[in-house]
This record gives structure tokens, sequence and C-alpha cells, in this order.
């Protein structure tokens, strides 16, 4: 358990490390990292590896919004149904339910704000058990997944110390 | 100017040599750093930060705030320590000052201190300051770099005032459980050696918890625990310490420091505290991560085919290396750019073996040893 978690916490740091690497780190050889690596994906703890894109300094436009989604639910419709639904647009890259003022909580991109705004209004907003939808349109990223877009990486360390 | 005689006789650290070279080359990836390469966790710099918005910059009590030294001594229970935070608590302006103090405080000019080399490089000159006489005390790779009755007793150390060590150790790495202090403290009892024990590492263990020498039986009297947050907290720049004694060894310790610093940074002390309260999370993830990459270092070494000990505390490799390890060292930084630092800067024992840094970032360390490995070949 303590090796499983070991090697998620390497991964979720950066998962491009060889698995020669991940075996020094933890004291695992290749062959177990290998496996639990499996384990991981085939339980669905791990579900996959992305980069961490700071698109601020990409060349593309891109726009991100929040979506705060309120539904109202019957008999036959459960809040996973629903979910589903929405999901399954590319354009939603992110989906919860969430506890408080609204139900689900939605991230979902475009290359322009009438891209996102025409979505919503026109995919999630008539889905009949949508009863509102408020739109907060990304402005700045400061940090995403634990990185901080900041900088303030340098090591201004004397190169040799006692 | 005239200097005075004491500091004149006072060689340069052999790391101070080093850090010049090292200052002088382009492209280097230094494994030669004795602090975190983490900040101090944020709670910690928040509380720094709003003790300076509430314009808490006078002084502190001398030895410290009250509500400081009941969180150390707090604190340092979990090792079983039991201290008086009003009369066995002093907080310092690092742990530096602390052995400063303990020296000056409690060692005469003329009196001998043993010290176990390889070792912090500061103890010798302290003592030095101090007026005393040093006694190195070999430690050697077979023993794991541990200080053992028989080191002491060849060293002639029976006829010895005082015994300053750190353990876990830098530059070694090397731990002392219960099992390793006893004999020392049998041979301190015996001998009527004040011990000043600098676990300044305590809290980087990477196997079992850290054991001191104070809890063992007859030692609390005769031994000044040094302790701080440099190390464990990241905290290296606010300089903040502490030392742990019996109330006249702490009470003759804050009679220098009243006259020389008159009390530790009070901003540091703000900081010092909520970590103390908060910040228990953040030291886990940085022990973590250099438990990681003590063990890639270790394991990349023994592939290049490098005699390395399994270090278990502090953040230090201490391989040993072919030929003379300040030309290996010297080399290594010219040609391929990567920085050690020359065991023998840390005294006897150290010779034949370097001082490498695992406080750096995964990218920069498999860099560093891939570096050292085309170097080997």
């Amino acid at each position: 358990m303590d090796a499983q978690r070991d090697l998620l916490a390497l991964l979720l740091d950066d998962a491009r490390q060889s698995t020669e690497d991940l075996a020094r780190q933890t004291g695992l050889s290749a062959d177990e990292v290998e496996a639990a690596i499996d384990d991981l994906e085939a339980a669905g703890v791990v579900h996959g590896y992305q980069a961490v894109v700071d698109w601020a300094n990409a060349d593309e436009e891109r726009v991100e919004a929040h979506v705060e989604l309120n539904v109202e639910l019957d008999r036959e419709t459960k809040y996973e149904d629903i979910a589903r639904r929405i999901a399954n647009h590319p354009e939603v890259e992110t989906l919860r339910l969430v506890s408080g003022d609204y139900d689900f909580s939605a991230v979902v991109v475009g290359d322009s704000m009438r891209d996102v705004s025409a979505f919503v209004a026109d995919r999630i907003a008539p889905i009949p058990e949508v009863t509102q939808t408020v739109t907060h349109f990304v402005m700045d990223t400061y940090k995403h997944r634990g990185v901080d877009f900041g900088g303030g990486d340098e090591d201004d360390r004397l190169s040799v110390s006692p | 100017m005239k200097v005075a005689e004491r500091v004149r006789e006072t060689p340069p650290s052999g790391i101070r040599e080093f850090f010049e070279l090292a200052e002088a080359a382009d492209d280097v990836i230094s494994l030669g750093v004795g602090e975190p390469d983490f900040s101090a966790p944020w709670a910690a710099r928040e509380a720094a930060i709003d003790a300076l918005e509430r314009g808490r910059t006078s002084y502190t009590a001398n030895r410290g705030r009250a509500d400081l030294r009941r969180g150390i001594t707090d604190h340092v229970a979990r090792y079983d320590l039991d201290y008086d935070p009003e009369k066995e608590v002093l907080v310092t302006t690092g742990a530096s000052e602390a052995v400063d103090l303990a020296m000056r405080a409690l060692v005469d000019p003329g009196d001998t201190v043993a010290v176990p080399q390889p070792s912090y490089i500061s103890y010798g000159p302290t003592a030095g300051f101090a007026g005393a006489e040093v006694l190195p005390v070999p430690t050697r790779a077979e023993d794991g770099f541990k200080l053992t009755e028989r080191a002491l007793r060849e060293a002639g150390a029976a006829d010895a005032d005082a015994l300053i060590y750190c353990y876990p150790n830098n530059p070694t790495g090397a731990v002392m459980d219960h099992a390793d202090l006893r004999p020392v403290a049998a041979f301190a009892r015996e001998h009527d050696l004040t011990v000043f024990a600098d676990e300044i590492y305590a809290a980087l263990t990477y196997g079992s918890e850290h054991d001191s020498i104070a809890t063992l039986p007859g030692m609390a009297e005769r031994t000044v625990v040094i302790g701080g947050f440099s190390k464990a907290y990241a905290m290296t720049g606010l300089r903040l310490g502490y030392a742990l004694a019996p109330p006249e060894a702490v009470e003759a310790m804050t009679r220098i420091h009243q006259y020389t610093m008159l009390s530790a940074p009070t901003t540091a002390q703000f900081a010092g505290l909520e970590a103390l309260r908060s910040c228990e999370g953040a030291v886990s993830e940085m022990h973590a991560a250099y438990d990681r990459r003590r063990r890639y270092t270790l394991s990349r070494f023994r592939e290049m085919g490098l005699d390395c000990f399994e270090a278990e505390g502090a953040f230090y490799a201490f391989p040993e290396c072919p030929g003379d390890d300040e030309a290996f060292a010297e080399a290594l930084l010219a040609e391929e750019g990567v920085a050690v630092v020359p065991g023998s800067a840390f005294g006897e024992g150290g010779a034949g073996h370097l001082r490498v840094s695992y406080a750096t970032g995964m990218d920069d360390l498999r860099e560093a040893t891939a570096r050292i490995e085309r170097f080997l070949d």
C-alpha cells in the first residue's frame, strides 16, 4: 500500500519518469514497478497521463469556463444519467457533482467566448432536467493541478554551503 | 589592523574554497548544497508576514517568546525529551549560535573538546574561538561512520572535557540509535564529559525515529541538545534554533546571548511557532521527497560502482571516490560541471569520500548523476 502511494506521488509529480527511475526511488525492482502501475491502471486508479499546460504561453486561443449547473431529478432520472449526457460532449473537460448551491460543476473549453457561450446555450441549457446555468469565464490561471504558473522556481541558494 | 591570534590560527573552511571554485564555473549543477531546496511551508511564511504587518518588530525575551519555548518542548516530547520551557530552553539565532553559546558558556580556555570526524565544519573552529583544544575522533566507513566507544578511547577522549557530535550526521548521513549511543553515554559518564548533541537533522531519518542521547540514564544533566528549524522546516535563512539543557547551562548560555544577540529574530520566532503548530504535513511531504531521492542517489552510485553505505538520515550521500577526493571533485567540476564537496573538507576520516547533497530537484539529480557516471567512465 505504501509502495502504491509512493508510486502515485511520483507519477503525479512527473509521469514521464522511466520505470528504472521510479524503481530507484521506491526501492522496488523495475518489474515490480511495471506490475504496480498495471494494477493501478486496471483498478481504475490511474486513468491516464497528461501534461499540465499553461495556455497563456501557447500560440493557441483557448477559452475555459467554469459552469455551475442546477438540475431537477425525477423518479426515472438520476444524477448519473444527466452527468453522462453532459460529459459525452467533447467540450466538457471536467464534470463533477458537488455539494452546495448548485449540483454540477463543469469545465467547458472552446476556441472563443462565443463558442463556449453557444455550447452552453445550445447544448447544455436545453437538457430538460437542467434548470439553471451560470457561466464563469476563466480570465487567468495562477496555479493548476498543484503547479504554480507564476514561476518562482529559481534556485538562489549558494552553490556550495556547509 | 591586527587580527586576533585565535582567528588568524583558524584556517579557512574547505567548503569556502570549493564554493569559490564552483561559483567561478559555468553551467554548474550543484550537489554541494547543505540546505533544503524547498522553501519554508507557506503557513510559516504567512505567520512571518503577519508578524511584520502587525508591526511585531521589537526584541523578545532573551530566551525567546514563551509560546515558542512551550511549542519547542511539546515538539521534542516526540523524542521522549522532557524539558521545562521556563528554565531549560533557549531560542537562538540558528542552531549555529546554540553551538557557539554552548562552547563559550560551558567550556573553559584550555579545555579539550572531542569532535568526531568527518563532521559539520563549524565545531572545531567554534571550540577554538572559545579557547579550547580540539581532539579529532576519527569515525570509519566500516562502522557506518558511527561514533564508537573504541574510537573515543583510541583518540584519547577519556581526558577530554566535552564532546560535540551531530547525528543524523552532516556530511555522512549516518544515524545513531539508542544501542549505538549507550556505550558513548557510558563513556561520557565515566569520564565526566559534557555532551553537545547537535540534533538539527532529527526529523530527517529514514528508518527508525530519531533517538537522543539525552534520554539515556544520567545524560540529560550533562547534555545540551541543539535543534532548529533550518532543515526540517526549510527555514535556513530565517536563522532560528534552540538549545535544551539543565537550568544552570541555559542560564549561562543566556548570559552570553543577552549581551550578543539579545534575542533571536522576532519575525523568525513567529514563523517557527506556526511551523510547529501547523506544518507537519509539509514536513512529511519534504521528508518523503528526500527519501525517494536518497534511494535514487544510492542506487545510482552503486550502479556506477561507487561504494556507498546506506545513509539513513539528513540529505547527504557519502560515497567513496577513486583517488584523492579534492582532485576528484575539482576535475568533476571542471569537466562535467557538477559540484560536490570533497569529504576531506569535513576533517579526518572524510578523505576519499564525497558529500553529495540530494536536496535538489529530481531533474538536476538525474542529470548530475548521469554526468558523474560519464566522468567515471
